[in-house]
C-alpha cells in the first residue's frame, strides 16, 4: 500500500536517513525499531508530512506523493500519533480531535461545538473508551491523552476513501503495562480498517503487535524480518550489533582510577525524587549509573551539577562537604555539567565557538578587568585544534555546527574553567556513528587526565561500555552496584534485571 | 446545569478559583468606592463611567485575540489615530470640503483593518516579531495622521456621526451600544468560530496546531486583521467623542487597553483567557479611575496606581514557578 523508496534526509551536520526502503501493506502493524538517533522518528516525520525528504520517492497504490505538511498527508489518509504528545492542552477534547477540521461543523461562519462534541463521542465510542469530550485536555492521565490522539488520527476516516494509514510513534513510552494491553487491543480491532506502522525501542513489544519488523542503525534500515521468525534477543543483536563492542567504547585504554576521591556522597536524598544514595568517584573515574526514567538517577545527577539541591545526607567534593542551591557555586568547585539537550541547555547558539568557551570562566581571558578577545580568540583556536573541532574557526557561531562538535565546545568550555568533575548527561544523545567515537575517545582522554566522570546514558552498552563502575537505580535507590574494568565487564541483563 | 458561579468561571477559562478572582476585584473595587463616597453609583455617574468605557472595551476586544494567541499588538494607538484621521478628513470637517458621511466610518474601520492586515503580513512573510512588527506599525501610523492632519486638531462637523457619542439611547450614549455590540461581535468570534477557536489553540501550542493541518499563517494574518477592525471601530468612537482629531488622540490607550486585557485575567503567554475576561478588565481599569477621580486623587498618583495593577494583575495570574526563563 505505501512504498518509500531510497529516502535520503539531512539536517546541518548530520545524515539522519541514508537510503531507506520500507513498505506497508494493507491491514498489516509493521515494526520499527532501533536505537535512540537510528532515524525512526525523523521518518514517522517526513511519512506524515513533517519533514520533506532530500532524496527517494514515497508511492501510496502506485501513485507517488509529495508531502508538504500535515493536511497533505492528511488527505491521502496518513495520520500520527507522536513519541511527544501532541495534542494542545488547553483545548477540550473535541476541540482537539477536530483541531483543524471545523469546516464539518461549521454553517454561516458559526462553528455547531454541540455537533462537534457529539461526533468526537462517536469516535471515542469506535475505539471503545469512556472520555467527557468537553473536559479540557490538561486534567486527563497521559494514557487517556493517547487515546485521545488515537481517535483523532482515525477522524480521518471519515474524509478519506481508501484505507488509513495510522503511525505509531513511540505511543508506550508514558503508559503502563495495562494501558499499554488496553492500547494494543485498540490497534489489533482496527487492523480490518487500518494499516499501522508501531515505534517503539521496546523489542517485546513490537514483536506482541507487529506482523513484520524493521530494524534500523545509524539512518539505514538493517534487517526485515516476519515477527513470527524472530525473537527479541536476535532483534537486539542486530539493533546494537557492532562487531567490535570494546573496540568501538575504547576499552583498552581503560586505565585504573587514581586514589584521590573527588565526588563522595553518603545517604544522599531528595525527598520525592531519591534517598539513601551512596557512591564515590575517584579522579580519572567513570561512575555510570543505569536505570530507566523515573528512577531517579537524572536527579542524582542534577545534584551533583548544582540544579537540585539535596535534603537528606551528605555530599563532599574534594573532602568538603556541599550542598549546591545553584549551579554556580558547583561550577566554582570544578564541576562541569554536560547537559542532554545541547541545544536548550548547553551552548548560547548564537555566540560564537570562542565565546562559548570562555563563558563559564571569563576570568581565564580577561586582562586588566577588560575582556581581551585576542587572547580569548587563541585560546578557542588551541582548543580547536586539541580536539580537532571541525569549524571554519574560533568566531564560528556555534549553531552552525554538527552535534558532535558542539559536545566538544561544551567539553572545551569545561576544561578551561578548570573542571575536575563532569556530569555527562546522555552525553551522545542526537549524534551519529562516527560523532559518537570522537566523544568517547575524547572522554577517555578526560580520564587520562584525571577528570572525575559521573555519566548517564540513553544504552546500557555506553554505560557499561565506557564506566570503571556502574550502579543501578530503581524507584530513587540503588539497587545494584557493578565493577565494570576491562575485561569484566556486566553483562546488560545483569542490569536489566536489577532495573526493573 | 451548572450554577452561575460555575458558569462564568468556565466562560473565564477555566475551572479554578482562581479565574473568578478578577470578577470579585471588580465587585470589591465598587463596594469599597461607593463606601467612601456614594457619588460613585448614582445614575449619571454610572453612566460617564458607560461613556468612558467604550473606546478601551471596543480596543481591549482586538487586543485580546492577539494576546490569547500568544503575540502582541503594539499598534493600538498608531491604528486608532489612523482611523480617527480618516473619519475626520473625510467626513464634513472644518478643513477641506469633504462631506462622505457614514462612507467615512466605513472607510476608517477599513483603514484600521488593513493595518492590522499589513502588521499580520508583516509578522508572517517577513518573520518578524508582533513587538516589532507592531511597534512600527505604531509609529507608522501616528506619522501618517499627524501629518494627513497638518499637526493641528480638525474638528468633526458630521452631525449624525457626531451623534454617536451626543444621542443616547435608553439612557446611554451610542457610543457605549455600539462598544457593547464590538463586544458581542467578539465573543461570537472567540466562542464560536474557527478563527476564535484557532486562535486559541495557537495560544496554547503553535506546533502541535500546524501539525493538525490549521494554516497558522493565515490565522496569524486574520487575527491581526481582525485587531485592526476592533481599532477601527474605537478610532471612529474616540472621533466622535471628542468631536475633532488630532495629533494625540491616542495617548495613554495602549496602557489602557493592555492593562485591561490583562487584569482580566488573560495570560501573557497565551491561550488562556478571552473577551469576556477582557469585559471585566475593561471595567475594573474604568472604575478603579473614575473612583479616583471621585476619591480627588491627583492624576499623578492615579498613574501610578494604574501601574502598580498590572504588575500585581501579572504577579497573581501568572504560575510564575514554572516560568524558567523571565526575559
Amino acid at each position: 500500500m505505501l512504498q518509500a523508496t531510497g529516502i535520503i534526509k539531512n539536517f546541518p551536520g548530520v545524515q539522519a536517513l541514508r537510503d531507506v526502503s520500507i513498505e506497508v501493506r494493507p491491514n498489516e502493524v509493521v515494526g520499527l525499531i532501533g536505537e535512540n538517533g537510528a532515524g525512526k522518528s525523523t521518518l514517522m516525520r517526513l511519512l506524515a508530512g513533517g519533514y520533506r525528504p532530500d532524496g527517494g520517492t514515497i508511492t501510496l497504490d502506485g501513485e507517488q506523493l509529495k508531502l508538504r505538511n500535515a493536511r497533505d498527508a492528511a488527505r491521502n489518509g496518513i495520520g500520527m500519533v507522536f513519541q511527544e504528545q501532541s495534542l494542545v492542552l488547553n483545548l477540550t477534547v473535541a476541540e482537539n480531535i477536530y483541531l483543524g477540521e471545523e469546516d464539518r461543523f461549521t454553517r454561516f461562519g458559526l462553528v455547531n461545538w454541540r455537533a462537534m462534541n457529539a461526533a468526537a463521542r462517536r469516535q471515542l465510542a469506535k475505539i471503545g473508551v469512556d472520555i467527557d469530550v468537553t473536559a479540557r485536555t490538561s486534567e486527563l492521565t497521559f494514557a487517556a491523552r493517547q487515546m485521545v490522539e488515537l481517535a483523532k488520527a482515525l477522524t480521518l476516516e471519515e474524509m478519506v476513501e481508501r484505507p488509513l494509514l495510522i503511525l505509531l510513534d513511540e505511543p508506550t513510552s508514558v503508559l503502563n503495562a495495562a494501558d499499554i494491553e488496553v492500547l494494543f487491543a485498540r490497534v489489533r480491532s482496527l487492523k480490518s480498517r487500518a494499516s499501522f506502522v508501531f515505534v517503539s525501542h521496546r523489542l517485546d513489544e513490537v514483536l506482541a503487535i507487529s506482523d513484520r519488523v524493521y530494524t534500523m542503525k545509524d539512518g539505514a534500515v538493517v534487517a526485515e524480518h516476519r515477527a513470527a521468525e524472530v525473537t527479541a534477543p536476535e532483534l537486539h543483536e542486530i539493533m546494537v550489533g557492532r562487531g567490535l563492542q570494546a573496540e568501538y567504547y575504547r576499552e583498552a585504554r581503560q586505565q585504573p582510577p587514581g586514589d584521590k576521591i573527588m565526588v563522595e556522597a553518603r545517604g544522599l536524598g531528595a525527598s520525592g525524587f531519591y534517598h539513601g544514595v551512596d557512591l564515590s568517584i575517584r579522579a580519572g573515574e567513570i561512575v555510570g549509573i543505569a536505570g530507566v526514567v523515573g528512577s531517579g538517577r537524572e536527579e542524582v545527577t542534577r545534584t551533583v551539577g548544582g540544579f537540585l539541591p539535596h535534603d537528606a545526607g551528605e555530599m563532599k567534593i574534594a573532602g568538603e562537604t556541599v550542598r549546591f542551591s545553584s549551579p554556580e557555586p558547583a561550577v566554582r568547585k570544578g564541576i562541569g555539567y554536560v547537559p542532554r539537550e545541547r541545544r536548550l541547555e548547553g551552548l548560547v547558539m548564537f555566540l560564537s565557538i570562542a565565546e562559548n568557551i570562555s563563558l563559564a570562566d571569563l576570568s581565564s581571558v580577561m586582562r586588566n578587568g577588560a575582556i581581551d578577545y585576542g587572547k580569548e580568540r587563541r585560546l578557542a583556536a588551541d582548543w580547536i585544534k586539541r580536539l580537532s573541532i571541525k569549524a571554519p574557526g574560533p568566531d564560528a557561531a556555534c549553531r552552525k555546527l554538527s552535534g558532535g562538535n558542539q559536545q566538544k565546545v561544551v567539553l572545551a568550555r569545561w576544561m578551561t574553567a578548570g573542571s575536575r568533575i563532569l556530569v555527562l548527561d546522555h552525553p551522545t544523545r542526537g549524534l551519529d556513528v562516527g560523532a559518537k567515537e570522537e566523544v568517547y575517545e575524547l572522554v577517555r582522554d578526560l580520564s587520562d587526565q584525571g577528570v572525575a566522570i559521573l555519566l548517564i546514558s540513553d544504552t546500557l552498552e555506553e554505560t557499561i561500555g565506557l564506566s570503571h563502575q556502574v550502579l543501578v537505580m530503581r524507584d530513587g535507590e540503588i539497587t545494584a552496584r557493578f565493577d565494570a574494568s576491562p575485561g569484566n565487564k556486566p553483562d546488560q541483563v545483569e542490569l536489566l534485571r536489577a532495573m526493573v | 446545569m451548572t450554577f452561575l458561579p460555575g458558569r462564568i468561571a468556565i466562560m473565564l477559562g477555566g475551572r479554578r478559583w482562581r479565574s473568578l478572582a478578577p470578577l470579585a476585584v471588580l465587585v470589591v473595587l465598587c463596594v469599597l468606592i461607593t463606601i467612601a463616597n456614594p457619588n460613585f453609583i448614582e445614575l449619571r455617574n454610572l453612566v460617564r463611567l458607560a461613556n468612558s468605557a467604550a473606546v478601551p472595551l471596543t480596543l481591549a476586544m482586538g487586543l485580546t485575540f492577539i494576546i490569547v494567541m500568544g503575540s502582541i499588538d503594539l499598534s493600538v494607538e498608531g491604528t486608532l489615530s489612523v482611523a480617527a484621521m480618516v473619519v475626520v478628513l473625510l467626513a464634513a470637517n472644518d478643513s477641506n470640503g469633504n462631506d462622505y458621511g457614514w462612507w467615512a466610518v466605513l472607510a476608517a474601520i477599513a483603514a484600521g483593518t488593513v493595518m492590522g492586515l499589513i502588521s499580520g503580513l508583516v509578522q508572517t512573510m517577513l518573520r518578524i516579531p508582533s513587538f516589532m512588527a507592531t511597534l512600527g506599525m505604531w509609529f507608522i501610523g501616528l506619522g501618517l495622521s499627524v501629518y494627513m492632519l497638518g499637526g493641528s486638531a480638525i474638528r468633526l462637523n458630521d452631525a449624525s456621526i457626531r451623534n454617536l457619542a451626543l444621542h443616547r439611547f435608553l439612557g446611554l450614549p451610542l457610543a457605549v451600544w455600539v462598544a457593547l455590540g464590538a463586544f458581542a461581535l467578539a465573543a461570537v468570534i472567540q466562542y464560536h468560530t474557527r478563527l476564535g477557536r484557532h486562535i486559541l489553540a495557537i495560544g496554547g501550542d503553535e506546533d502541535v496546531t500546524k501539525l493538525s493541518g490549521v494554516n497558522v499563517v493565515r490565522v496569524r494574518i486574520a487575527a491581526f486583521a481582525l485587531a485592526g477592525f476592533f481599532f477601527g471601530i474605537a478610532g471612529v468612537l474616540a472621533a466622535a467623542q471628542l468631536g475633532q482629531s488630532h495629533a494625540v488622540i491616542g495617548d495613554g490607550r495602549l496602557f489602557a487597553a493592555v492593562t485591561a486585557v490583562v487584569v482580566g485575567g488573560t495570560a501573557l503567554t497565551g491561550g488562556e483567557g478571552g473577551v469576556v475576561n477582557t469585559l471585566i478588565g475593561v471595567l475594573i481599569v474604568t472604575v478603579l479611575a473614575n473612583g479616583m477621580i471621585l476619591l480627588g486623587i491627583s492624576p499623578y498618583i492615579q498613574q501610578t496606581v494604574q501601574g502598580l495593577m498590572i504588575i500585581a494583575a501579572v504577579a497573581l495570574s501568572l504560575d510564575r514557578v514554572r516560568l524558567k526563563i523571565v526575559k
